[in-house]
């Protein structure tokens, strides 16, 4: 005696769910218009959670690309014994330049040292105390950047086992201090972007607990006229996920606002050290993962909520 | 099988917070195409009876069977499924306050996901027979008891069920509109949907030519048999 079978109208299963859920969605958004302010006080919420693991993110992201172009910077110093003269440590730089994997070879006389120290150190008028120069010729030499770092690095100690060479000195221990650094700033990162996606979780939960509470006389009304669970529950899903989108939105917002804000500064920074190209803008990636993380959150949450709720309503 | 609607045999419930028993070993048939009036003093088990047949309880005893489909078999993610089947209507109507009367009505088809065009049409109809035509647009809070009972009315037959249950739909309302409510139901009954109503409004049903039923101690009889071709 079911009405609807009877009519010849009825709708095929796929018109029926699309129908369904526009009907949801139009509903919800609707909803969620009506009281604009609560709305954008739980989005906002949601945002501010969000855009801490992803403007975090992003800087990380920024100073990985800043120092992946420091790798080409993985270079030696040689210090030439001072029995050297200036021809013979030319020669030398030439003998070196033309190694293979050797990307550049560059002589610094005696006399050029001392000028660049006497320029950058702030010393120049200690120097003037000393008899002669004290600073010895130095062969910087870089790698070819294409070259393995295991067979750069052999590269580079064969170099300074040279007899001509006094001493040297590698200039990649504070880079790989600064990679340690970066793995731990992951880590870090990825560990507080589990604690506040838990947040986002216990937000939309709870904002979708009191919805439930405050309509719970319209929940009764649907049981009672025959509405399913599924139909019941199918707008607190769309709500949670509405959240969780538009928090996203605000998220991405804010880190891009940020990100503005920063990059005066940073690209000062990032002259100073010359690498990089100022600070990294929200990348595309960062903005799906938001969103998608956003999105699955809230609904998600709603999904729990409402498992936990809705069944302890029932009409008596 | 019989030609009965809702047969119950031999049931017999008792809530589960302990107490009395509510019903006793009740035997009782609505026909298809049948109006009848339950009857009784509060608490005699009339809103029990209905709640069995909405399966909003089930019963500790006997056996209920509604258009043949036997209620003890209907699983629990059945239950809306079997309450699409007929239209229920409350005392204090059960309207949502904050939808419209057109989209109150609405719900039923909504929940069974008709097209808006012919929601539209059903909802103008069901409107229509009750004597709201043009109403659609107001809130449930402006409209009068009895409107706002008129209503849940519309809403109960707007997806055309052979059955129609109420329990005390005139107990909040003045006797006019309460004969006016009555009045309705006799309407829907004459074209050939089966009424069971529950109602203490005695001097109202008496002149009424339908069978009454009267429940007393958890126990059923007939009060009067159908007087005139109630069916």
């Amino acid at each position: 005696m079911s009405g609807a079978k009877r009519v010849s109208t009825a709708p095929t299963a796929g018109s029926r769910w699309l129908l369904d859920h526009t009907r949801a969605i139009a509903a919800t958004l609707d909803a969620l218009k009506r009281r604009p302010f609560g709305t954008l006080l739980t989005a906002l919420v949601i945002g501010i959670t969000l855009a801490l693991p992803a403007g975090l993110y992003t800087v990380l992201g920024g100073l990985d690309a800043a120092s992946s172009g420091l790798k080409g910077s993985l270079r030696a110093s040689l210090f030439l014994s001072d029995s050297l003269d200036e021809a013979a440590g030319r020669a030398l730089q030439a003998t070196i330049a033309r190694k293979r994997g050797v990307a550049e070879a560059k002589y610094i006389s005696r006399d050029a040292a001392l000028a660049e120290f006497r320029t950058h150190s702030g010393f120049g008028e200690a120097l003037d105390i000393l008899s002669d120069n004290p600073l010895p010729a130095v062969i910087v030499v870089t790698p070819d950047a294409a070259l393995p770092k295991a067979e750069a690095e052999a590269l580079l100690n064969e170099l300074t086992k040279l007899p001509a060479v006094e001493s040297a000195r590698l200039d990649r221990e504070w880079l790989e201090r600064l990679y340690a650094i970066l793995a731990v700033i992951e880590r870090l990162v990825l560990l507080i972007a589990g604690a506040l996606a838990l947040a986002v979780l216990v937000v939309v939960a709870n904002t979708i607990r009191l919805d439930i509470a405050s309509r719970r006389e319209e929940i009764l009304v649907l049981k009672l006229i025959g509405a399913p669970d599924s139909f019941i529950r199918r707008p607190f899903l769309y709500t949670g996920l509405w959240y969780g989108l538009t928090g996203a939105l605000l998220a991405c917002l804010m880190v891009v606002a940020a990100g503005l804000s920063l990059a005066e500064p940073a690209e000062t920074l990032s002259g100073l050290y010359g690498a990089g190209n100022g600070i990294a803008m929200l990348s595309v990636d960062t903005v799906f993962a938001v969103f998608g993380a956003g999105g699955a959150l809230g609904w998600l949450a709603a999904l729990w909520t409402v498992g936990r709720h809705l069944g302890a309503i029932e009409p008596d | 099988m019989s030609d009965a609607l809702i047969r119950f045999t031999g049931v017999s419930h008792r809530y589960r917070d302990g107490g009395r028993e509510i019903l006793r070993d009740t035997d009782f048939q609505l026909a298809r195409g049948e109006m009848a009036f339950l009857t009784g003093p509060s608490g005699a088990g009339k809103s029990t009876l209905l709640k069995l047949i909405a399966l909003l309880e089930r019963p500790v005893k006997g056996e209920i069977v509604v258009d043949g489909q036997t209620l003890s078999k209907v699983r629990t993610r059945d239950v809306p499924a079997h309450r699409r089947q007929f239209g229920m209507i409350f005392q204090n109507f059960n309207l949502l306050p904050d939808r419209t009367v057109f989209d109150n009505v609405a719900m039923p088809l909504i929940i069974r996901g008709h097209s808006g065009d012919d929601i539209g049409r059903r909802v103008r109809a069901a409107l229509d027979a009750v004597g709201l035509r043009g109403r659609e647009k107001d809130w449930p809070v402006t409209l009068s008891g009895g409107e706002q009972q008129r209503v849940g009315i519309a809403r109960a037959v707007v997806a055309k069920p052979r059955l129609l249950i109420a329990d005390e739909p005139t107990g909040n309302l003045d006797p006019t509109m309460a004969a006016e409510v009555m009045h309705l139901f006799t309407r829907f009954n004459e074209v050939g949907v089966s009424v069971l109503v529950a109602t203490h409004a005695i001097g109202l049903i008496s002149r009424l030519p339908y069978r009454i039923l009267k429940l007393e101690d958890g126990l059923l009889a007939d009060a009067r048999a159908a007087t005139g071709d109630g069916t």
